[in-house]
Parts: C-alpha cells; sequence; structure tokens
C-alpha cells in the first residue's frame, strides 16, 4: 500500500443490504488522498454498491441498510448527524451513462454552484471556464456555451459531466464506469484527464474494463460477490497476486 | 412420410378456421364502420347548421332558435377553471407517488387504490357528490362564515370542482407517467451534486415533465368537457340571459344543452337542425382536445 499519502476514506467493517440480501461483506480498506483507486470485478460483484455507499447514493433505493464504518476525512458519513445534502457536495459523482441536463452547458456546470448560493455573473463564468479548462473541454465549446449540452458528442458529455462534477469544488471525486459508453478515443482523453485531476482529486474509480485500471489507477481493488479479496498497488495487483482467485480474474480465467 | 405432411386438412377444419378470421375482420371493420357512420351522420346533418351566428349568438324562443354561445362560452369556463382546480392537486398528488412514497408501502398502495377506484365510479355519483359536499357541506359553511348567501347554491365553481374530483385520475396518471419518464439517472446527477429533493423536483424533473402535465390536462379538459352527468345537480342551468359574470353564478353547457334540446323543448322536431350542429361542436371539440393531447405524448416519447 501507498502508506505516504494520508488517508481520504476509510471503510471499516463495511457491510451493505439491499432489503435481505447481502451486497457488501466486511470491507475494510484505506483510499489514499489524491491518488486514483480503481475498483474491478465481475458484474455485480458489489464495486459500484461500494462506490455509491461513499456518497450515500444508496439511500435512494428503499429498503437498504448498512452496517460498520464508512469515515470520509474522520467522519463517519452514516452518522446520525451528517446532513447528506452537504456530503453530496464535497463528493463530485460522474456516473456511466452521462446524460447532461437538457439545459445549455453552461447551466449544467453552474447547476450545483447556484443551489444555493446567488453568484454574480462574473463569478459564474469564472467557474464555467475554469471547470472547462480542468475537464479538457474549453477549446472545444467555449464558442457555444449557451447552445443545448445534448448537441455535444458523446465523448464530450461525459467530460462535459466532469467539468459538471468538477464545478462544485469536491474533494472527491467517483467514477462510475465512466467510460463504459464511450468510444476509444473519448475513452483515452478521459483516461488522460483523470490522470491530470488526481493531482487535485482523491479519485475513485470503479471500471469493468481491467486494462484502464492499469493505465490509470495507482492502487486497485478486486471485488468479488460482495466481498474485497484484494487490494493493493495496482502493479502488485497485475503483475503478482497475492490471491488465486485475482490471478484468474486478471488473466481472464473467469469474469 | 413425406405425405403426411402435404396432406391438405379437413374441409371442415379449414372452414371452421376462414370463418374465425372472417368473423374477427368483421368485427374490426364494424368498429370502423360505427365511428365513421356517427362522425359521417353528424357531420352530414349539423355540417350547415355551424355559422358564425350560430357560434356567437343566445339562444332564442325556447331554445328552439339561434345560437350556442353561452353554452360554448360556459364549457369554456367550466374546464378552465376545473383546470386550475384539479391539475394542481393531480400534480402534487402525482409527486408524492412518483418521488416520495415507498412503492410498496400501505399509504402509497391506498393512494393508488383510491385513484383507481375514482376512475371507475360512474359520473353521476359524482355529481351527487358534489351537491352533497361542495354545495351543502362547503358552500353552505362558506355562506354561513362569511354572512353571504352566494355559495350555497349550484355554481360555476362548484361544477369546476366536481369535475376536478372527476378527472383527478386523468390527471395523476398522465402526470405520474411523465415523471417516471424522467431518466433516474438525470435525478441521480442532480442529488450527486448536492441538491436536496426537492431542489430537483423543481430544476429537473418538472422542466422535464411539464408536456406530460400538459397532456393530462389536456385529457382531463377533453374528459370534462363532454360530462353532463357530473354536473347537471351543481350548478349548470338550461337557458340564461347573460355570461356568468361570477364563479358563483350558473352556467350553461354545450352537453347539457344538447340534453335539454332533445328532451325538454316544447318542440322537438323543431331543433334536430340545432341538436346535430350542438353534437357536432360537442365532437369536434373532444376530438381536437384529445388529438392535441395524442401528437404531444408521441411527441413526449420521441424523445
Amino acid at each position: 500500500m501507498a502508506k505516504e499519502y494520508p488517508v481520504k476514506i476509510e471503510a471499516h467493517e463495511f457491510n451493505f443490504y439491499y432489503g435481505v440480501k447481502q451486497a457488501l461483506y466486511n470491507i475494510t480498506l484505506s483510499i489514499p488522498e489524491r491518488r486514483v483507486t480503481a475498483f474491478i470485478g465481475p458484474s455485480g460483484c458489489g464495486k459500484s454498491t461500494f462506490l455509491r455507499s461513499i456518497n450515500r447514493m444508496n439511500d435512494l433505493i428503499d429498503g437498504t441498510r448498512v452496517d460498520g464504518h464508512m469515515v470520509v476525512d474522520g467522519t463517519d458519513v452514516y452518522d446520525k448527524d451528517v446532513d447528506v445534502v452537504r456530503l453530496r457536495r464535497r463528493i463530485g459523482m460522474v456516473f456511466q451513462k452521462s446524460i447532461p441536463f437538457p439545459k445549455s452547458i453552461f447551466e449544467n456546470i453552474t447547476y450545483g454552484l447556484t443551489l444555493n448560493e446567488k453568484l454574480s455573473k462574473s463569478a459564474l463564468e469564472e467557474a464555467v471556464e475554469s471547470s472547462l479548462r480542468k475537464s479538457a473541454l474549453w477549446e472545444e465549446v467555449k464558442d457555444r456555451l449557451h447552445h443545448s449540452a445534448l448537441g455535444l458528442s458523446g465523448g464530450q458529455q461525459q467530460r462535459l459531466c466532469i467539468a459538471r462534477a468538477v464545478a462544485i469544488n469536491p474533494d472527491i471525486l467517483l467514477m462510475d464506469e465512466p467510460c463504459s459508453a464511450l468510444d476509444p478515443i473519448s475513452t483515452g482523453k478521459v483516461e488522460e484527464l483523470i490522470a491530470e485531476l488526481k493531482d487535485t482529486y482523491t479519485i475513485v474509480l470503479v471500471t469493468h474494463n481491467m486494462q484502464q485500471a492499469g493505465r490509470v489507477s495507482d492502487q486497485t481493488g478486486f471485488f468479488l460477490m460482495g466481498s474485497l479479496i484484494e487490494f493493493d498497488r495496482t502493479r502488485t495487483i497485475f503483475t503478482s497476486p497475492s490471491k488465486k482467485e485475482t490471478e484468474d480474474y486478471i488473466t481472464g480465467r473467469f469474469g | 412420410m413425406i405425405n403426411d405432411v402435404v396432406t391438405t386438412r379437413p374441409l371442415p377444419k379449414r372452414l371452421l378456421g376462414f370463418f374465425a378470421v372472417l368473423l374477427a375482420a368483421t368485427a374490426a371493420f364494424a368498429v370502423i364502420g360505427l365511428i365513421l357512420g356517427m362522425v359521417g351522420t353528424f357531420v352530414f346533418n349539423g355540417g350547415g347548421g355551424i355559422t358564425w351566428t350560430f357560434l356567437s349568438e343566445f339562444p332564442r324562443n325556447s331554445n328552439t332558435e339561434g345560437g350556442i354561445w353561452p353554452a360554448l362560452a360556459g364549457t369554456t369556463f367550466l374546464v378552465l377553471l376545473m383546470t386550475i382546480l384539479g391539475v394542481p392537486i393531480g400534480t402534487a398528488t402525482a409527486i408524492y407517488l412518483s418521488e416520495f412514497a415507498k412503492q410498496d408501502s400501505w399509504f402509497a398502495r391506498s393512494v393508488r387504490f383510491a385513484v383507481n377506484t375514482l376512475a371507475g365510479v360512474p359520473s353521476i355519483v359524482f355529481g351527487l357528490f358534489g351537491v352533497g359536499f361542495f354545495v351543502q357541506f362547503m358552500g353552505t359553511g362558506i355562506d354561513g362564515f362569511l354572512g353571504t348567501s352566494s355559495f350555497g347554491d349550484g355554481s360555476l365553481l362548484w361544477a369546476s370542482a366536481t369535475l376536478a374530483v372527476l378527472t383527478l385520475p386523468v390527471v395523476i396518471v398522465a402526470v405520474e407517467e411523465s415523471f417516471r419518464a424522467v431518466p433516474k439517472d438525470l435525478r441521480e446527477a442532480s442529488l450527486a451534486l448536492g441538491a436536496t429533493r426537492w431542489q430537483t423536483i423543481v430544476k429537473v424533473v418538472l422542466p422535464n415533465s411539464l408536456t406530460g402535465i400538459l397532456t393530462g390536462s389536456i385529457l382531463a379538459v377533453g374528459r370534462g368537457a363532454g360530462e353532463v352527468a357530473a354536473i347537471i345537480f351543481v350548478g349548470v342551468t338550461y337557458s340564461s340571459e347573460s355570461l356568468p359574470s361570477a364563479v358563483t353564478e350558473k352556467f350553461m353547457h354545450l352537453g347539457y344543452h344538447l340534453f335539454v334540446l332533445s328532451t325538454q323543448s316544447p318542440d322537438v322536431d323543431k331543433t334536430l337542425p340545432l341538436q346535430f350542429a350542438t353534437t357536432l361542436v360537442l365532437l369536434g371539440l373532444t376530438f381536437l382536445l384529445n388529438l392535441t393531447a395524442i401528437l404531444i405524448r408521441s411527441r413526449l416519447r420521441k424523445r
């Protein structure tokens, strides 16, 4: 493990249930600050459930239940006193399906910013430009900021969603299979972006693409049937995994 | 062996199959025929009666001459007020059902059961409910409270309220459907950016369901415009010298006017052309409203 980086997110004996069905079993791990952490594993292994537990997006599903601890910056996010809305404001999220709001590019990015405060026009313009620059989209869209975001290509839409998440100034970026609907060129752009963003943000990435995990992440966790089988430096996971299941999975023997 | 396959089925069986198809096709044609026949009859007999004077003048001589203007205007006022009263309540219910209720909770199930039951209640029952609840209970209550005497009788207001209740299921179903058509991903994206549930509903769900709310309203108007039984006791009148100037006044209505022309007129035969023309106007109005709703809905689906 990369011990030299401070811990940002820490799960301890974390269990998750959809009704009576348990989806995560005793997950314990530490995610370091300003690094890219990837979770891999076959469909239904619990990697997305774990990711969505960090900013409590799973609360939206009826009948879910957790026990154990999920600690972000020293606070258990499932504590009774935690304001979920404020928690989510500190954690940006990018989804598999990158549907922008059916509004203009400008409005998409300012959506999160204008929820609770009224910012001046110049402050908003500044925020839009800086978010779009960070997500490497500025040059492509600067002349049509007030056009509908739905006119952008799939890859551009996904980078817009990243810009939208970055605009609220989070410390953490959660990415749930952000490239699974993208072509290889767009995927490459998003991966470059991830590499740049990790200087500023703690990035947690769920991917079903092992090569992607190998390319962009610093450490990788392998989930299988709701359990975290192995969590280590990405290079270690891919070259000399210590568990047989991990080796079977990364060599393509199943999954 | 191969002969078994090429051997044709016995004649009686083939005949039976042929007649079954024939019967089904005839039934299908009969339906089209009925509708075309009905519309055709009214267009043929009533088409000539629709003139500007017919649409813009008051009835004369105990409804045996003149036009339908107050009925047309009254119907319009009625459905407008009905929409204003019913659509917000229907939309609020739909918001609750689609955004807040736990889908299998006791309360959500009760609401759904109530909505479905409401949709199946005969409209005359709504009419009686309107008299009992709106006119006698609420109206008299308001009069007693304010010291007025204008609410305790059937009026445009109570008829609209009755129709609003009657069309509530239509609105709720249409609006809820359009809420559910808003992708889950859009809601999640909004919540993940730190929006509250209400902010998400106001800024994302509602703007994306406006067409659905509009469709619901138009369907409700289409249903309400043609409804007679429900308003018969709560404020409709068979003749009027002027248009209603307040919501507490009585009003004329196309459907009720038709009923009056065909059953209560001193000379029913003389009013026959008026009946055909009035029917055609009512038919055209409902058809137009439904067509608009269908067009909006199909555009909504395409998106």
